[in-house]
């Protein structure tokens, strides 16, 4: 049996999903390169009290990094959530509503993700040796 | 000695578990606030029956589900990040050094003395009041993880890795350590005590310890009953010797002075010193140890070190002697 596609206006976009899932993955990324250059740097290049300064440093520039990336994730959802005049709950079955209601979840993700980079980051602000 | 009556990281007796209990005395004071104002907005949410501004209402839950957790998250983080850093420093050179191997499911113990020679003992630690303490932590098979609640945080033990503890007891008394992380059958009963003296008694503790059984009072092999000065129980501890190399428990355990070098299982040449049986399952009592020593696998199932039912009573009473001698 034939089926019929339903209308174009009621599809998710697949190109707005994947965008929805860029700041969690700046947040694993940064997450991994912070974690995996501290334990590989002090297991292979320095002693036991080797000085944390070179961590701080790599972290430092993984956090401005993945920043920069969310807040450019982040503003993209900002200007779909503002699309147009309607207000929220973005609800409607139609696709500029489904386009606002994926940039507003794109923004509130984008600074949870900052928070928990910035969390991240903290630790290695404390850290001075690779005990 | 003070005695802990119970395992607790509340009842604190080290610079490290102190730090601790403050933290936890933080988080559970914050969660009940928390609780209390979550709850309370709750209650007035379903019973209050005034109209609100929609735009109070939107901040309101910005701010108690957002902001608020946020900031209270980024504070204690914080508090508990300031306090790493002393925690992990190790202790300063010259301090006293002791290692401990996890083994399946008891605890190696070696303290390094000024000479860098190694002492060893098992399933007990001594420790000095007022003075930091440096622990290299390592396992011999399995994941095993060190932690004494009362005296500091638990460190893992990894078998092919060294990992480093500082703690630093402030009071005296006798504390429990437990294996933290589940290593088997036995692990429940992967027990220590640690006893935290004044520095003088740690050290004449730690020179007996150095001492081998030759060096002291040896229970005598002579069983000549002529000799009129041997009393019954040295008779009993003389025979018992036999009967721990003719039955073979030096092939796992070392009683240094004899040929007895085994390194399987614990180090006995102090044994009878120690206070527990079993890495802290059992105090240590002749009955209690008769009851080890015939009935193993019922009092620590799991238990590496087979069960002796085919030995005689007046073999395992000799045994009970002759350890109990090791002082």
């Amino acid at each position: 049996m034939k089926t019929t596609k339903p209308a174009a206006d009621g599809l998710l976009s697949s190109a707005k999903l994947w965008t929805l899932t860029f700041a969690p993955l700046c947040w694993a990324a940064h997450f991994l390169a912070s974690y995996l250059t501290s334990a590989i740097y002090c297991a292979k290049y320095a002693p036991a009290d080797g000085d944390g300064l070179p961590i701080r440093i790599a972290v430092a520039l993984f956090t401005v990094i993945a920043l920069s990336l969310i807040a450019w994730i982040g503003g993209i959802g900002l200007r779909a959530h503002h699309m147009g005049e309607t207000k929220l709950p973005h609800d409607d079955n139609t696709s500029r509503s489904e386009q606002r209601f994926l940039g507003f979840a794109t923004l509130l993700l984008s600074l949870l993700s900052g928070v928990a980079i910035l969390f991240t980051a903290l630790v290695f602000v404390i850290m001075e040796t690779c005990h | 000695m003070h005695q802990s009556s119970f395992q607790s990281a509340l009842d604190t007796a080290g610079k490290g578990a102190e730090r601790i209990a403050e933290l936890f005395y933080w988080m559970a004071g914050g969660a009940t606030l928390i609780w209390i104002v979550t709850m309370g907005l709750a209650v007035y949410a379903i019973l209050s029956r005034r109209e609100h501004s929609v735009r109070m209402t939107r901040w309101l839950v910005i701010g108690g589900g957002a902001v608020v957790p946020t900031v209270v998250l980024a504070g204690l983080l914080s508090y508990a990040l300031v306090m790493l850093p002393e925690l992990q420093r190790p202790a300063p050179e010259g301090s006293l050094t002791i290692e401990v191997a996890g083994v399946r499911w008891w605890w190696r113990v070696n303290y390094i003395d000024n000479t860098g020679r190694r002492i060893p003992t098992a399933n007990e630690i001594y420790l000095p009041v007022d003075q930091p303490v440096e622990f290299k932590l390592t396992s011999e098979d399995v994941i095993h993880s060190f932690w004494i609640p009362s005296l500091g945080g638990k460190v893992d033990m990894m078998p092919g890795r060294t990992n480093r503890l500082k703690l630093h007891p402030t009071r005296t008394g006798v504390f429990s350590g437990v294996c933290a992380e589940f290593c088997g059958t036995a692990h429940a009963q992967m027990r220590f005590r640690v006893v935290v003296t004044d520095q003088q008694t740690f050290d004449d503790w730690l020179v007996g310890q150095a001492q081998e059984l030759a060096e002291r009072r040896e229970p005598s092999a002579n069983t000549d009953p002529a000799d009129v000065h041997q009393s019954a129980a040295e008779t009993q501890a003389a025979i018992g010797k036999t009967t721990f190399f003719s039955r073979g428990c030096s092939a796992c355990h070392a009683i240094r002075g004899t040929p007895a070098d085994g390194v399987v299982g614990p180090d006995l040449t102090h044994f009878g010193s120690r206070l527990s049986i079993g890495a802290g399952v059992l105090d240590n009592t002749p009955e209690n140890l008769r009851l080890w020593l015939s009935d193993t696998h019922r009092v620590k199932p799991g238990v590496q070190m087979p069960d002796f039912q085919t030995l005689r009573g007046d073999e395992v009473d000799s045994l009970v002697h002759f350890l109990g001698a090791l002082k």
